[in-house]
């Protein structure tokens, strides 16, 4: 059944998988979210270990996610894996290393003889919580308002210029770093903005994650208390994100000639061209903040069910905006034809349908895991299990 | 090519074999010892036996210690395909990338869902469901390990695809081809028969000093009896896939296995060398031509490990750098000819596309096609052939520790299940010591595995097609080797943390588990 799509129908399926993922991801990052509370949300080592067990049990899912994220990405869209992660070297490589002190520090934290303490194990969940969720709301920012790199892949012939045969190469030697004080257009305060955006969202998610996964009335009402802070400031950022989002001038692909020009308020456009995507970018904020207004003004739990889906729905909106409808995803301000579209960088045809058969199997993996989580988190976690259970983290 | 960095390129090699050998270190244990706890878990499921159950989480908790730091340090190694390795992600990425994404969707979740029920889930789910997860975390991370390991064979043996000259990349049109290909699934075969020897004799390593401690005995009894079924069974297949990767080996990567051997003047009836010692014998011919002296050969061995015929001519390293007409090899200056030759058809067939030059481009496309196959080669126009040969004795070394390793843990898994069937293993102080010390040689020879397949197929990342100084990103070579400095600490540090934990968990042994439910 795949084959027989055109190709430019499975670029943009891929784009669309590639972009769940995300979306699913950014939602999973309220582990990372609640990371950076465990001392704020705790008073004793009791509630601290409910805390660090709740999101603990869901650490390896949001890791996972992140690397078939990655895996995804490569399989479909290999020209931005080799320009991007080779090129923002340093952005790529921080955000790897946040998630390398992550992956070990729920499993040694309080096992005997763990070398570093206690403490240190602590300050890496707190680092990944922070370092993790920026970085990776920064680097997408970057699909907006661009990166200093050029393509070319003659360079891989031209053995005699004198340089590295490499066919993607980033022009700063800060390989990334970059964004963070690119003053054109005011992109360093852009892609700051979304990274502390991610940053509150992750920790607004997991608030409402502690309220509906804990049972325990202390931990509950300081979750709700923290709340409206995160709140407050994700409001702040993400508004400041999007209302200047709009009013850029975006990367725009002219359809007959493939070349990428400047287009002002292209975002704005994409939005008001894309009915649908309009929609979904209005739903997704609106569940978000009925699931914050539950987690604030009401007693109910299931917050988390409204803002984690409105995560998942704006996010995916935001992706569909710096892919579709003509838009360089990946745009080069250095060389504005160097900017990668879903078009110019995606694999084979093959490739894209073979890998689209595998990706029936997404809708099986969903299910099992909703089925074991459901499972395990039948029975909340409480005082008492972490006082007796002599398994935990 | 006045201008490769070749500082970059040998600091991105150390930085790769670095992380890739620090991966290497948990994920054989992760991949034995995952089946020998569902083994464990069926037998009490089966009979119902709590001690069983200890048994079954006392190995639980060392598999979650090492499970972990397998994840930390395997994360790295997928994003640096990208990080380290931009053009080789753009060059092959149009399969390369597929087995990543597949082994995330198909095995990695698979993994890290069920491995939260095998953990947690004593108490909230019911026992069958809790037995299924385990063995469900068992072939997740060996079909982890099939999807990986595929890749790894793309790369020794490139086939399923086809060269495009217009996205200037390699792309799929078989996918099947690309799974089954003979190298890949042979890998896969005795890679992981590999991890199921370790884990087997970690589990008995571990057991053995209990026994010693005279600690615990049954509980180590009983793990000494499933580990070596497993492991002496793990091990005879280990030897004939083994085997196997040296019959691939030698048909699709000669030089390798010249080097493997020290072999650098073929002939027919090639021997085996079983020990020996690599010394400096230059010769007009070859200036760093060793010779292997202080050995024990088996004759024609190495024709039969090869080719499966005592009498088989096999290519020494002279033959194939030098050529030699009577087997119809070429030499290697003629091969970089052509990949000279190849290298600068698709430039000039992509400038006389871009002038719209049809017929010129399709000239040039000819001669791309015709000399494709040593594309690779190209980029060492105007260098010497020497330095396409591998580390000689590096992986000569390593390759006879391996198979050295290989046959000794065969006997000595015959050994420790003869004795446990018998009772007598506890009595046996030396045999107990030696099992102790086996446990470290295991690792050993994985590493030593690893060398010979990764080392000995240098310089190329890709057989034959891309070398590792087209492969590289274009950073400056300092970062690599500031990211390759953290990459030491870190890991190291968490090493040090895994084994300290790890000892700590075994002092306190399997009872602490025991009890409440
Ligand atoms: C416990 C570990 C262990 C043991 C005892 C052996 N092997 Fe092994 N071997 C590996 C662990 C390993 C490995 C780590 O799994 C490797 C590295 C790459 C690979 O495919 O498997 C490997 C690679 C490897 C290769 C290179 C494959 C390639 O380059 O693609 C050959 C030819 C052999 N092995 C042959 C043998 C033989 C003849 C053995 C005889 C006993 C043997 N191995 C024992
Ligand atoms: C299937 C998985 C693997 C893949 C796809 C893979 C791929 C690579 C790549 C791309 C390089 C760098 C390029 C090169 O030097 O050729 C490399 C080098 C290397 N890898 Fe692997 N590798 C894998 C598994 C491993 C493991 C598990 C180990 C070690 C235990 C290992 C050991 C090495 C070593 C030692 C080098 C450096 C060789 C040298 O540059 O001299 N590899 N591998
Ligand atoms: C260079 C090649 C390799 C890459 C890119 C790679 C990638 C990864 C990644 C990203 C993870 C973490 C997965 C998670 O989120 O849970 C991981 C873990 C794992 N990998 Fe690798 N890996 C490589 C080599 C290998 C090899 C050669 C094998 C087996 C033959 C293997 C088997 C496993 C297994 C079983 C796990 C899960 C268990 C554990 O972490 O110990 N990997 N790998």
């Amino acid at each position: 059944m795949f084959e027989n799509l055109p190709l430019i129908a499975l670029q943009q399926y891929w784009w669309v998988i590639v972009s769940v993922l995300g979306a699913l991801l950014v939602f999973l990052l309220f582990v990372q979210g609640g990371q950076t509370m465990l001392g704020v949300l705790s008073r004793d080592s009791s509630e601290k270990t409910m805390l660090v067990n709740s999101i603990g049990r869901k650490w390896d899912l949001t890791f996972t996610t992140l690397v078939t994220f990655g895996g995804a990405f490569f399989a479909s869209f290999p020209l931005f894996y080799s320009t991007s992660f080779g090129g923002a070297y340093w952005v790529w490589m921080a955000i790897l290393f946040a998630f390398i002190i992550q992956a070990v520090s729920y499993e040694y934290r309080t096992k005997a003889s763990n070398f570093l303490g206690q403490g240190t194990y602590e300050i890496f969940l707190f680092l990944n919580g922070l370092l993790g969720t920026i970085l990776l709301g920064a680097a997408v920012s970057t699909f907006f308002t661009g990166s200093q790199f050029l393509v070319d892949k003659m360079n891989l012939v031209t053995l005699d210029s004198g340089n590295m045969p490499v066919i993607s190469s980033w022009q700063t030697p800060f390989h990334g770093l970059e964004a963070v004080w690119t003053l054109e257009h005011l992109a360093f305060l852009q892609n700051i903005a979304l990274g502390l955006a991610v940053f509150f969202l992750a920790r607004i998610n997991a608030n409402l994650y502690f309220i509906n996964n804990i049972n325990d009335s202390q931990i509950e009402k300081r979750s709700r208390r923290v709340l409206k802070t995160n709140t407050i400031f994700f409001l702040i950022f993400f508004l400041f994100w999007v209302i200047r989002l709009m009013f850029l001038d975006g990367f725009a692909v002219n359809p007959e000639t493939k070349e990428v020009f400047m287009e002002s308020n292209k975002y704005l456009n994409n939005l008001l061209q894309m009915p649908l995507v309009l929609v979904l970018f209005l739903l997704g904020v609106v569940s978000v903040l009925f699931g914050i207004f539950k987690g604030l003004f009401t007693t109910a739990k299931n917050g988390i069910w409204f803002s984690g889906l409105g995560t998942v729905l704006t996010v995916l909106a935001l992706f569909f905006l710096a892919g579709f409808n003509n838009t360089a995803y990946y745009p080069s301000t250095y060389d504005l034809q160097s900017s990668l579209t879903i078009e110019n960088s995606s694999s084979s045809h093959f490739t894209l349908t073979a890998m689209s058969y595998v990706s029936i199997l997404v809708p099986f993996v969903l299910a099992y895991i909703f089925y074991a989580w459901r499972s395990m988190d039948k029975k909340k976690i409480d005082r008492n299990e972490v006082e007796s259970d002599p398994h935990l983290y | 090519m006045g201008n490769i960095d070749f500082s970059l390129v040998d600091w991105s090699r150390a930085q790769f074999a670095l992380t890739a050998m620090y991966h290497w270190i948990f994920v054989p244990l992760t991949l034995g010892l995952s089946f020998i706890l569902a083994i464990m878990e069926s037998i009490y499921v089966k009979t119902g036996n709590p001690e069983w159950k200890d048994t079954t989480k006392f190995w639980m908790t060392i598999f979650g210690i090492n499970f972990a730091i397998g994840v930390a340090t395997g994360i790295i190694l997928e994003f640096e395909f990208g990080t380290n390795w931009s053009n080789y992600s753009w060059f092959v990425g149009d399969i390369f990338g597929a087995p990543l994404a597949i082994e995330g969707i198909m095995a990695f979740f698979m993994e890290s869902t069920f491995i939260a029920v095998m953990f947690f889930g004593w108490n909230k789910v019911s026992k069958k469901f809790h037995l299924v997860s385990t063995w469900l975390v068992a072939i997740g991370s060996n079909l982890s390990a099939l999807w990986i390991l595929v890749a790894n064979g793309w790369m020794q043996l490139p086939g399923g695809t086809k060269f495009n000259p217009d996205t200037a990349r390699n792309e799929m049109i078989d996918f099947w081809s690309v799974l089954f290909s003979p190298v890949a699934i042979n890998k896969f075969l005795h890679t992981v028969t590999s991890a199921y020897v370790l884990a087997a004799i970690v589990v008995i390593g571990i057991s053995a000093y209990y026994l010693l401690k005279s600690k615990h005995s049954l509980f180590a009894k009983k793990s000494i009896v499933v580990a070596a079924v497993f492991g002496l069974i793990s091990s005879l297949y280990l030897i004939t896939t083994g085997d196997g990767s040296a019959k691939q080996v030698a048909k699709y990567q000669p030089m390798k296995l010249a080097v493997m051997e020290g072999l650098y003047e073929g002939s027919e009836g090639a021997p085996l060398q079983a020990i020996g010692v690599l010394v400096d014998a230059p010769t007009d011919k070859n200036p760093n031509q060793k010779e292997v002296k202080m050995n024990i050969a088996l004759p024609g061995g190495l024709s039969f490990l090869s080719f499966g015929d005592f009498n088989a001519f096999v290519p020494g390293i002279n033959d194939l750098l030098y050529g030699n007409s009577k087997y119809g090899i070429e030499p290697y200056q003629d091969k970089i000819a052509k990949g000279k030759l190849a290298i600068d058809a698709l430039r000039n067939y992509r400038l006389a596309k871009k002038a719209g030059n049809e017929d010129e481009a399709k000239q040039h496309l000819a001669v791309l096609n015709a000399n494709y196959k040593y594309f690779g080669y190209g980029f060492y126009s105007g260098r010497s052939e020497q330095e396409l040969v591998p580390d000689v004795p590096l992986v000569f070394y390593a390759f006879h520790i391996m198979v050295g390793l290989g046959s000794y843990f065969v006997v000595f898994f015959i050994l420790m299940l003869f004795l446990t069937m018998k009772n007598k293993i506890q009595d046996n102080r030396i045999i107990l010591i030696l099992a102790v010390l086996t446990l470290p040689l295991a690792f050993v020879a994985q590493q030593a595995g690893w060398i010979v397949a990764e080392v000995g197929r240098q310089p190329w990342v890709i057989q034959n097609l891309m070398p590792t100084i087209a492969a590289v990103s274009q950073i400056s070579s300092t970062n690599v080797m500031i990211t390759f400095g953290l990459f030491l600490l870190v890991f190291t540090a968490l090493l040090i943390a895994e084994l300290k934990i790890i000892f700590a968990q075994i002092k306190k042994g399997p009872e602490a588990h025991s009890g409440n439910n």
